[in-house]
C-alpha cells in the first residue's frame, strides 16, 4: 500500500496575523510555521498503516524551499520520503493540480490530507485532487480502515456520522477522530537524525493557469468593550440579551 | 447566463443554510442583471424557496439520490448548470456542501471561493470577501475563470425575504453507475438533539467545570434556550464530553447568533473557532481571562452559582414571553 500525505506548512495556531505591502501579503515576520494540524492527524493515521499494514508513506508539500523544515519534521515523525513541488502555492486549484500530478506519477493507493488548512481555510484541495483524478473521495473523515482493495470510512455529518465504503485509490480529507489527540507524535532524537538522511525530492511545477487571486486582506474591526454584569444581577443579562442584543 | 443555487433538503425540508444560499443567489443575480435558478433534489414541497427569491426551481426526483452522494450530486449540478447556462454556482457550508463544492468546481472547471461572507463587492472582476486565517482576518478573492463556485459561510449573509412567483420544472439527470462508487452503509444521528451546525444558540463549557458530572446545568441551560451544547478542546480530549462537541480552530466552527462560554479561558485557538458568532457571553471566575476581551457581555463569577441563577431567570423570562 502506497500512501501520500499532503502537508500544508502553516502559521502556528498562536500566531498574530498581520499583512504587508498595502495589505496584499501575509506578514511572515516572527511567525513560527508548523505542520497544519489537520494534516498531522492524517499523517499520524498514515504512520499507523505503515506500522500495522506495511504501507510506505510519502509526504508532499507544494511550496518554496522555506517549507522544507516542515517536511523534515514529517520525516522525523516517520514518513519514508518527501517531495516538494517547487512553486509558490497560489490558489487551491493550482495546488490541487500539482498534487494530482504527483499522485498520478507515483501511483498512490491512498491520498491523505487534512480537511482544511488553518491559514487560508479553503477546505477544497483534497476534493479537487479527487475530482481531477476521478478518484473516490471522502471529506471530514473521522475513521478509516483498509482491507485489501477496499476501505471503510466514517465521515462527520451535521449532528452525527456516516459510514461509507469505497475501493482504492481513494482521497481522504481527515480531521480529529481519524486518530485521537493522544496518538499524535513528537519526533524523538533518533527520528530527527534519521530524517536528515531520508530523501527529500524537489520537483518542478506543471503549468496551470490560476482561477482565483487574493487581491487583499483585511483585519476584523476592533471590538467594542465587553459589558460587565454583576454576578448578583443575572436578570440584567437576560434583559440585555432580549432587549439590546435581540438574540433571545 | 444565470446563477444556480443548490438548495439542500433533509427529509423533504430545506435547511436554513439552503434558504440563506437562495437569498444570496438572488442577490448575485440582481447584481449581474440575470436570474436565479434553484436546484432541489427529492424535495416535494418547494414553496418555501419562493419567499427567498427563487425565480425558477428545478426539481430532481430520483431514488438513487436518497442518500447523499457527493459525486452523483456534483454531476447533477453540472448537468443543470449546462442546461441553464449558469456560470455562478452557490453552495452552502453544511457538511454536505463542503464535500460537494470542490467536486462541482472540477466538473465545471471553475474557480472556487469558500467561506464567503458577503455579496460580491464587485461582479467585474468578480470579487468576494471570505474568512481566512481561522477568523483572524478576511481575504478579498477575485475569481477570474468563466465559471465560478461560491461556498457561502453559514449565518453570514442571512435570510433575506423576497417573495416571488416561481416557475417549476422537473429535470431527469443522467446518472451512470460509475458515479456511485462510494456507498453509504449507515448513518448514526442523535435524534432530537440540536446540532452545533444548525443551532442559533450554542452553550459551551470548559475545564472550569471541573468534571463531566457537572454538565447537567449546561444541558439544562441549553435546553431552555433551544441551544446546542459545545465544549473546549481539553474537555473533549479528556473525554468529559464527546468529540463532536469540540469547537475551536481544530474543532467545529461556530457561527451562531449567541455563544455562551462557561469556564472557558478564551485561548486564541478556541476563539478562532467561535469568533464568527454574533453575540458572545462569558462567565468566568477570573476577571483577567482573555475571553472577556472577545466578549460582548461578561459576568465575573463562579459558574456553579451563576449558571443556576441564569437558568432560573431564563425560566421566568420564557414564562413571560
Ligand atoms: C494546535 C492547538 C490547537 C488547539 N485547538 C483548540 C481548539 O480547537 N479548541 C479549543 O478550545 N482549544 C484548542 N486548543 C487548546 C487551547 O490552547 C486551550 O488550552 C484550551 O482552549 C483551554 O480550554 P479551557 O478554556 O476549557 O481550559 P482552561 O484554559 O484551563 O480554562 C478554564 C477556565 O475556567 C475558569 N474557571 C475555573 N473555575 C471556574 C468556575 N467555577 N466558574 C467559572 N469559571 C471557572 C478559569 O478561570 C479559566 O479561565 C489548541 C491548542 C493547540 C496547541
Amino acid at each position: 500500500m502506497k500512501i501520500l500525505v499532503c502537508i500544508s506548512h502553516v502559521p502556528d495556531t498562536t500566531s498574530k496575523i498581520n499583512f504587508t505591502d498595502g495589505d496584499t501579503k501575509f506578514d511572515t515576520n516572527g511567525v513560527q510555521f508548523v505542520i497544519n494540524p489537520y494534516d498531522e492527524y492524517s499523517l499520524t493515521r498514515a504512520m499507523w498503516f505503515k506500522e500495522k499494514q506495511g504501507a510506505t508513506v510519502t509526504v508532499v508539500n507544494v511550496g518554496e524551499a522555506s517549507t522544507e523544515p516542515t517536511l523534515r519534521k514529517c520525516l522525523a515523525i516517520g514518513a519514508d520520503d518527501a517531495i516538494r513541488v517547487n512553486t509558490v502555492a497560489t490558489d487551491g486549484f493550482y495546488v490541487a493540480k500539482q498534487l494530482a500530478e504527483v499522485v498520478k506519477n507515483g501511483n498512490y493507493d491512498i491520498v491523505l490530507a487534512g480537511k482544511e488548512s488553518i491559514d487560508y481555510n479553503g477546505q477544497m484541495v483534497p476534493g479537487l485532487i479527487a475530482g481531477i483524478l476521478d478518484y473516490n473521495f471522502v471529506n471530514a473523515c473521522v475513521g478509516i480502515e483498509v482491507d485489501g482493495n477496499s476501505a471503510t470510512i466514517s465521515r462527520e455529518i451535521d449532528g452525527g456520522k456516516e459510514i461509507l465504503s469505497a475501493n482504492l485509490p481513494l482521497v481522504i480529507a481527515g480531521q480529529k477522530g481519524i486518530v485521537e489527540e493522544s496518538d499524535l507524535r513528537i519526533p524523538n532524537m533518533r527520528g530527527i537524525m534519521m530524517a536528515r538522511k531520508k530523501p527529500l525530492n524537489v520537483i518542478e511545477a506543471v503549468d496551470f493557469e490560476t482561477k482565483t487571486n487574493a487581491s487583499s486582506f483585511e483585519k476584523p474591526a476592533a471590538k467594542s468593550a465587553c459589558k460587565m454584569i454583576n454576578a448578583d444581577n443575572v436578570a440584567e443579562l437576560v434583559s440585555l440579551l432580549h432587549n439590546e442584543a435581540k438574540v433571545i | 447566463m444565470s446563477v444556480l443555487v443548490f438548495a439542500e433538503s433533509s427529509e423533504g425540508k430545506f435547511k436554513k443554510v439552503a434558504l440563506e444560499a437562495t437569498s444570496y443567489g438572488k442577490k448575485i443575480a440582481e447584481q449581474m442583471g440575470t436570474n436565479v435558478v434553484v436546484l432541489t433534489i427529492n424535495a416535494s414541497d418547494t414553496s418555501e424557496l419562493q419567499n427567498y427569491g427563487a425565480e425558477k426551481i428545478i426539481k430532481v426526483t430520483n431514488d438513487k439520490l436518497q442518500n447523499f452522494n457527493a459525486k452523483a450530486i456534483a454531476s447533477v449540478i453540472k448537468q443543470v448548470a449546462n442546461k441553464e447556462n449558469a456560470n455562478v454556482i452557490v453552495i452552502d457550508s453544511s457538511a454536505n456542501g463542503l464535500f460537494l463544492a470542490p467536486l462541482v468546481a472540477v466538473n465545471l472547471d471553475a474557480g472556487l471561493a469558500s467561506n464567503v461572507i458577503e455579496a460580491p463587492s464587485n461582479v467585474n472582476p468578480f470579487t468576494v470577501k471570505r474568512k481566512a486565517f481561522s477568523n483572524k482576518a478576511f481575504q478579498f478573492t477575485e475569481i477570474a475563470s468563466e465559471n465560478k463556485v461560491i461556498g457561502l459561510a453559514k449565518n453570514s449573509f442571512g435570510l433575506v425575504e423576497n417573495s416571488v412567483s416561481s416557475s417549476e420544472e422537473d429535470f431527469t439527470p443522467t446518472l451512470s453507475d460509475d458515479l456511485f462508487t462510494t456507498t453509504s452503509t449507515s448513518v448514526e444521528k442523535a435524534s432530537g438533539k440540536v446540532t452545533i451546525a444548525d443551532a442559533d444558540i450554542v452553550v459551551s463549557a470548559g475545564r472550569g467545570l471541573k468534571g463531566p458530572e457537572n454538565w447537567g446545568m449546561v444541558e439544562e441551560l441549553a435546553e431552555i434556550l433551544g441551544a446546542a451544547t459545545a465544549c473546549s478542546k481539553p474537555v473533549s480530549d479528556m473525554d468529559w464530553r464527546s468529540h463532536d462537541e469540540h469547537v475551536g480552530q481544530t474543532g467545529k466552527q461556530v457561527a451562531s447568533n449567541l455563544y455562551i462560554a462557561i469556564g472557558i479561558s478564551g485561548a486564541i485557538q478556541h476563539l478562532a473557532g467561535i469568533n464568527a458568532s454574533k453575540v458572545k457571553v462569558v462567565i468566568n471566575t477570573d476577571a483577567e481571562a482573555p475571553f472577556f476581551k472577545a466578549a460582548d457581555y461578561g459576568i465575573v463569577g463562579d459558574a456553579f452559582e451563576v449558571v443556576p441563577k441564569l437558568i432560573e431567570e431564563l425560566k421566568k423570562f420564557k414564562a413571560q414571553n
